[in-house]
């Protein structure tokens, strides 16, 4: 490993436990709420830094392959979010058809 | 051979078609041939140079088991008995039940046990033994509740079925255990083998075994109590089944094994004084009775016993003495239960108390009962057979050989007088059946319908039989050489030749005899005065209660005992279930010393592993004590997501795709149903089993960590990952392994996963639907 590529890992790993802390305080806002509204939305952030560590990873691993994980995160977060809101707002997350 | 078992059997499948004319021609009248049939084929047998004869057809031959028939002296003199007196039940039943019974359930079930029976006194085989012993007794279960639509009938068929078939069930043990040491299943070759047998170490269990089937089927003290509720049979049934023929079985069965089994002093002790027990308690019982049948019930038990003992002492003299009783038993039994069914009949009770006086009505009924009681009583008469055999009875009490010690001869001393006692008691209640039936006082107010002699039809068997008595009685020589030297000489394995007298001289036998009749006259003239006995003793207690409070109890029991697990609750269930695995999991772990824990192959922990860990053990906890379902499930997705993360720090790319969506999947699919569920409570508020759950759960994890952490531990094989690493591209085409091996490799399982899936959706598609179809009915 050459100088950069250790330099990279470095700053890679501190980056991850920093995110790491960042998930850890997530958690104590998700286990402790007050609301539900809280609680989505402390797990919609764990996602986005499940994202950043993801690539972090990726970067520490030398890998593409984890790329995919990144995009796939992002979209069901978005979903998952979408759904809860929605649950918390009306209660139900597929309307049914008023006919 | 083979065919007098099987054309009864074959019968029984034409006596529904040949029930179709019922009306015109009585059922019985077609099949009164084949027993008969059955008879002369086997008096051919009879004659002084009688040899054995046998006959063998495979069955299942890979296991020993045939259907081999062995006719020696002993099982010709029960065919003979099964067949002719099979001939007589059948022709008096045709009297005896009216056409508007249900006649094919009748002969069907009586020739199932016709075949049976057969099938008993002729195999060699055991295992065919066992085969026909219970067919006897489920037999007898449906004729004694051929009259199902009565209580009684069924508590009797109940009873005799659970005590016979739990005799029937020992015998088995007993004949595995015997086929198992002598390596033979036939009777003649373990004969041959005694030796071996009776050294073995399992000798005893083969007894009791043995004994137990002898003991139960034959009515022998204290299973003696199905035979009385086995009464509620139609009468012809009582007289073939509990008198001649299925009650002997037992004594069949004893007199068979006799050659292996007797040369032990257990054999000797337990069957005599068995024997002895059940001759007093069933002949001290049988005065009790007021029931016609339930004397005659009583007094076969006691008349079993007395073959039994017979059988127990197993000295020459008793042993010829046993085998002809057995014939003269069939004889005046046989009788006696047919005259009680015309009194039955032709007055509308069995009761004794309401029966008086019939002396004039019915003549030949009264001349049969005369013949058969007295026979029964062992009046010395030259005419009578029963004398013979009682006088050879207590000839046989008087001398045993070879006596050793205390036991032995303390039996010695007291069987000569228990003997006498029960003697006594049997010369009372036959005393008691006759002259309570036939003579004193006529009662006719307490008499449903006018008597009058019974149609001749239903004479013919008793007269036939009240014949034999006088022949027998007679002219004993008739029968002596040609069956039962034989028979005897079958039991004791050796020549045995005997000549019966009617005269004996002034010997201790014939004092005995006599104080007999003595005291049991002057017992009977006083009867009224001492019945009263009966309520000191045995007053309530008897063996009746006990069977009804061990099956009252049993049924109790099971009940509780299965309540106690079967909650209903699946909480208890899946708490034993793993405290099962737990229980079983760790003594397994301690008994083979399976634990192996090494730390030498382990990898290293870096920090963000440890965070990510932390998070997910700290969202695990919390999914336990939190209160909302909402909260819950938001934060078991921190567990899932996290689970995600290690995939991607593990390198496993796939698995983390796949593990992030089911995840956002099954967060979606709780919360689309959360609508419909009740607010999350907590179900168990009881904090002894709050804590016993803890402490399951505690321990349950634990185990699976100590399985994970032995696994790692011990590697037993080389890993099989290499190659697959090495031939994914070459082999499969592809650079994911992962996704090569689920699609090539292993293309297998992910085609029933698939499967899965799709039942899954299927079920779930056709459970809302159902339930939609089911609120619009």
């Amino acid at each position: 490993m050459n100088y950069e590529g250790a330099l990279l890992d470095q700053v890679a790993t501190i980056c991850i436990v920093v995110l790491s802390i960042s998930i850890l305080l997530l958690l104590y806002r998700t286990l402790k709420g007050p609301t539900n509204p809280d609680r989505a939305v402390a797990l919609d952030t764990i996602g986005i830094n499940l994202m950043a560590l993801a690539a972090l990873v990726a970067i520490q691993l030398e890998t593409t392959w984890l790329n995919d994980v990144i995009l796939l995160i992002g979209i069901l977060l978005f979903i998952g979010t979408v759904a809860l809101a929605k649950f918390l707002e009306k209660g139900v997350i597929i309307d049914r058809d008023h006919n | 051979m083979i065919f007098t078992v099987f054309v009864p059997l074959l019968v029984t499948l034409m006596i529904p078609f040949v029930n179709r004319w019922k009306e015109r021609i009585h059922t019985g009248w077609f099949l009164l041939p084949i027993p008969l049939a059955i008879f002369i084929y086997f008096i051919q047998f009879v004659g002084k140079d009688f040899q054995p004869f046998y006959q063998s057809y495979s069955w299942v031959p890979s296991l020993q088991m045939n259907l081999d028939f062995y006719l020696d002296g002993f099982s010709l003199l029960f065919a003979l008995l099964i067949s002719g007196i099979g001939t007589l039940v059948l022709l008096y039943s045709i009297y005896y039940l009216h056409k508007s019974e249900n006649l094919g359930h009748f002969y069907i079930y009586l020739f199932l046990f016709m075949a049976a029976m057969l099938g008993v006194v002729l195999s060699d085989n055991v295992f065919a033994l066992y085969g026909f012993w219970e067919l006897t007794s489920f037999s007898s279960f449906l004729l004694i509740g051929y009259w199902h639509h009565r209580e009684r009938s069924r508590y009797g068929a109940q009873k005799s079925m659970l005590i016979t078939v739990f005799g029937g069930l020992s015998l088995l043990g007993g004949f595995v255990t015997l086929a198992t040491i002598t390596g033979t299943t036939s009777i003649q070759q373990m004969i041959e083998q005694k030796d071996l047998i009776i050294g073995h170490a399992y000798f005893p269990l083969i007894l009791i075994f043995v004994f137990l089937g002898a003991f139960t089927k034959s009515a022998q003290f204290p299973f003696h109590i199905w035979l009385p509720d086995a009464m509620e049979a139609p009468t012809p049934v009582s007289a073939y089944l509990h008198s001649a023929t299925m009650v002997k079985a037992g004594i069949f069965l004893i007199g068979k094994f006799a050659p292996i089994l007797s040369g032990v002093p257990s054999f000797f002790i337990v069957v005599s004084l068995i024997g002895i027990i059940t001759l007093c308690w069933g002949s001290f019982m049988a005065v009790r009775q007021v029931d016609l049948k339930g004397i005659l019930a009583y007094s076969t038990i006691s008349q079993l016993g007395m073959i039994m003992a017979m059988f127990g002492f197993g000295t020459k003299v008793a042993i010829f003495a046993a085998v002809f009783h057995i014939l003269n038993h069939a004889t005046f039994k046989g009788s006696l239960f047919m005259i009680a069914g015309i009194v039955d009949h032709e007055t509308g009770t069995r009761d004794i108390r309401k029966l008086g006086g019939l002396m004039t009505l019915m003549p030949i009924s009264t001349t049969l009962a005369v013949f058969g009681a007295f026979s029964m009583a062992g009046v010395p008469l030259p005419f009578l057979n029963g004398f013979y055999s009682k006088e050879m009875f207590f000839e046989a009490t008087l001398d045993f050989e070879g006596a050793t010690g205390q036991l032995m001869q303390l039996l010695q001393t007291a069987i000569p007088w228990l003997a006498v006692f029960g003697s006594i008691f049997t010369f009372v209640y036959s005393m008691y059946f006759f002259f309570g039936t036939f003579r004193g006082k006529y009662k006719e107010d307490e008499l449903e319908q006018k008597p009058h002699e019974a149609p001749w039809g239903m004479l013919i068997s008793p007269i036939i039989l009240v014949v034999g008595v006088i022949t027998i009685g007679l002219f004993p020589k008739l029968v002596n050489m040609p069956l039962l030297t034989h028979a005897a000489s079958t039991v004791a394995n050796t020549t045995i030749e005997k000549n019966i007298y009617f005269w004996h001289g002034f010997e201790l036998p014939l004092f005995m005899s006599i104080a007999v009749i003595v005291f049991g006259t002057v017992l009977y003239l006083t009867m009224k005065k001492w019945v009263p006995v009966y309520d000191v003793f045995p007053g309530r207690w008897n063996f009746n209660r006990v069977y009804d409070f061990i099956v009252d109890k049993l049924e109790e029991w099971s009940k509780a005992v299965t309540e106690f697990y079967m909650t209903g609750s699946v909480k208890h269930y899946v708490r034993n279930i793993l405290i099962a695995i737990l229980v079983v999991g760790f003594s397994v772990f301690w008994f083979t010393e399976g634990m192996t824990i090494k730390t030498d192959n382990l990898a290293e922990v870096t920090l963000p592993e440890i965070l990510v860990a932390v998070t997910m053990a700290l969202a695990a906890l919390a999914t336990i004590f939190t209160k909302s379902r909402i909260a819950a499930i938001l934060i078991l997705g921190v567990v899932g997501y996290g689970l995600s993360l290690l995939f991607v720090m593990y390198r496993a790319p796939d698995l983390a795709l796949t593990q992030l969506i089911v995840e956002t999947v099954t967060v979606a699919l709780f919360l689309l149903c959360f609508y419909h569920l009740p607010e999350l409570k907590k179900l168990d508020r009881d904090p002894v089993s709050r804590g016993l759950n803890g402490i399951v759960a505690i321990a349950f994890g634990a185990f699976m960590a100590l399985i994970g952490i032995s696994a790692h531990s011990s590697s037993w094989f080389e890993p099989i990952s290499g190659y697959f690493l090495e031939n994914a591209h070459d082999l499969g085409g592809g650079d994911n392994v992962v996704n090569v091996i689920l699609v090539d490799f292993r293309g297998i399982d992910t085609l029933m996963e698939i499967a899965v899936l799709g039942v899954a959706a299927l079920a779930i598609y056709s459970m809302i639907r159902l339930r939609r179809d089911k609120e619009a009915k």
